[in-house]
């Protein structure tokens, strides 16, 4: 099957700076995928290229295997870099708009405002709407073509806490269905919550892809073991002094975390009683800043 | 392209702007070539128009009357609407938003002329009908005889201001394009249409022959000119023979494609935000 989004090589310059380098990135069908990176990654660059509103300095761009010319966004509805809308119309209104721009029967107008529950105020101007009920609008006019592919860019900006999960889950609800969805945030817990595999962008350039599990990576083994000094020693023997750490009251070993049950019959077999025994993660926040001060030294 | 034109039409048909510049037009219209003539000749004072005399503001005189205003004051609102309609998408950032949607740049952009050209020929129809509305009641009340222009002098009329109007609302669409915003363009047209326009005319042309030479080639003078061939009054901005109807309306068509083309060129090469 086709990946809904592909891109080759593609850059974006503008002068003599790079925003965009050489990226290859693919979303597969029907995956919730994360595009993670910090504010002025490129990551929005990259998503208003994907759409066609900014021209590749070099690369190609191919959604659901089409490559760019008209027809290309059949299957794509959009939410990028925040909301935009005329002010003078309502939300109904607006949506009329765009169904007709894009058309579709003014039916899918209030089956979207209902799917993000907007329809109680959809004849208010938009002009006064919250910017919680701008986002679900904006939200709404990327799915008035029921399309294949979502691509949203930092939904949840500006939202308060309850507005930021009902987003979630409303992705979240359109991921479920089949639905690729593609999401560029900044924030590490939105993407960690609702994603099935990451690309994270530094510099951009895409310094790794992968499930959040293999993001983290499991660095190792964490034991905590009676009596302490017993496993301390024991530990050393088995895997050589250099790979194994006590901290709080535990030990940190770095073996492989296949070797947990191995190292806990060794140290069972040799009198120590073994309370826990689990592999050591990185914390994400952590993989994160290494990831992108590894992009960005690179690029530098 | 139908989908975009409905799409623009319902646009600038809900924009409250659109129908406050309508009604500025009509007023200005009806205030400096009605209204004011008129209360000059009921109280015989002087004043700028004082060269106007009853027979001139009668409903036969109609079509001169309505494309009086076209070259500078009614020119300058219809500029304003074709920057608001472009330039907004790039100060609301709603290009995206519309383009997202699926239609091509191009797509989009002949919606927005064609709603355009529909729109400055509904300003025209009106600075017509309100014009023939005062005529009548002028002529009654004078005891007059209400007499119009011919059927050709009225299409020829509407036509001329029809092409006069498009041209300077798609000035606006090609600033409104260039520099991607609202207020700079709308600034430097109206600084063209009413200082410029007038320095070259009123002080540079009579100075230098080359000056003068090169208004021949200008939108403004021949817009003037073209009016004044269809009777607008002489001493009205703007209005003054400079070429003859015939060249007038060719140098208008030929600014009108070049301005049509040239935004798209533009819009086309350019990245969205």
């Amino acid at each position: 099957m086709e990946p809904s989004v592909q891109t080759e090589a593609l850059s974006k310059r503008y002068g003599g700076r790079t925003v965009v380098r050489d990226l290859h990135l693919i979303v597969r069908p029907g995956e919730v995928y994360g595009f993670l990176g910090p504010n002025g990654a490129g990551k929005t660059t990259t998503l208003r290229m994907l759409l066609g509103l900014v021209r590749p300095s070099a690369g190609t761009v191919r959604l659901f295997g089409r490559p760019p010319g008209a027809g290309r966004l059949a299957d794509v509805g959009a939410l990028i870099e925040g909301p935009a809308f005329y002010p003078y119309l309502s939300g109904r209104d607006n949506l009329r708009v765009l169904a007709r721009h894009a058309g579709v029967g003014m039916d899918r107008v209030a089956l979207v405002l209902d799917l993000v529950h907007l329809a109680d105020r959809a004849d208010d101007r938009y002009a006064g709407y919250s910017l919680g009920m701008k986002q679900r609008l904006g939200v709404a006019a990327a799915l008035l073509r029921d399309p294949r592919l979502l691509v949203l860019d930092e939904p949840t900006n500006g939202l308060d806490p309850a507005g930021m999960a009902d987003m979630r889950q409303l992705i979240r609800r359109l991921g479920a269905g089949g639905r690729t969805v593609l999401v560029a945030s900044h924030l590490l817990g939105e993407v960690e919550q609702i994603c099935d595999r990451v690309g994270v962008i530094a510099g951009g350039r895409l310094v790794a892809e992968g499930s959040i599990a293999q993001l983290r990576g499991a660095v190792g083994l964490w034991v905590l073991a009676d009596p302490l000094d017993a496993a301390v020693a024991h530990a050393r023997t088995l895997v050589g002094t250099e790979r194994v750490r006590v901290v709080g009251g535990g030990l940190e070993l770095s073996v492989a975390p296949e070797r947990a049950a191995w190292l806990n019959t060794e140290l069972v077999t040799a009198g120590v009683a073994v309370r826990e025994l689990r592999p050591r993660e990185r914390d994400l926040e952590q993989v994160f800043f290494d990831l992108v001060e590894k992009g960005t030294a690179d690029v530098a | 392209m139908s989908r975009s034109f409905s799409a623009e039409i319902v646009k600038l048909v809900r924009r409250p702007s659109c129908w406050l510049l309508l009604g500025i037009a009509l007023v200005t219209s009806l205030t400096f070539t009605y209204v004011l003539p008129y209360a000059s000749i009921r109280s015989g004072t002087g004043g700028p128009n004082s060269d106007r005399t009853l027979p001139m503001l009668l409903p036969d005189q109609l079509v001169g009357n309505s494309l009086g205003g076209l070259p500078i004051f009614l020119g300058a609102i219809v500029l304003i609407i074709g920057v608001l309609v472009v330039g907004s998408e790039y100060g609301w950032d709603t290009w995206k938003t519309v383009l997202s949607q699926g239609p091509s740049r191009l797509e989009v952009y002949a919606g927005k002329v064609l709603a355009l050209a529909a729109a400055a020929l509904v300003v025209v129809l009106a600075v017509f009908a309100v014009g023939a509305v005062a005529g009548t009641l002028i002529a009654v009340t004078e005891s007059q005889p209400v007499r119009w222009p011919s059927i050709d002098d009225l299409l020829a009329g509407v036509g001329a201001g029809w092409l006069i109007a498009v041209t300077w609302t798609m000035l606006g669409v090609v600033l409104a394009v260039a520099m991607r915003s609202v207020a700079l363009p709308v600034g430097l047209g109206l600084v063209w249409m009413l200082a410029v326009q007038n320095l070259l005319a009123g002080v540079a042309a009579p100075l230098l022959d080359w000056v003068a030479q090169v208004q021949k080639g200008l939108p403004g003078p021949n817009a003037g000119s073209l009016v004044a061939a269809l009777g607008a009054p002489r001493d009205t901005p703007g209005v003054a023979v400079v070429v003859g109807a015939g060249q007038a309306v060719l140098v208008l068509a030929v600014y009108l494609i070049a301005f049509v083309l040239l935004a798209a060129l533009l819009l086309r090469r350019r990245d969205i935000g």
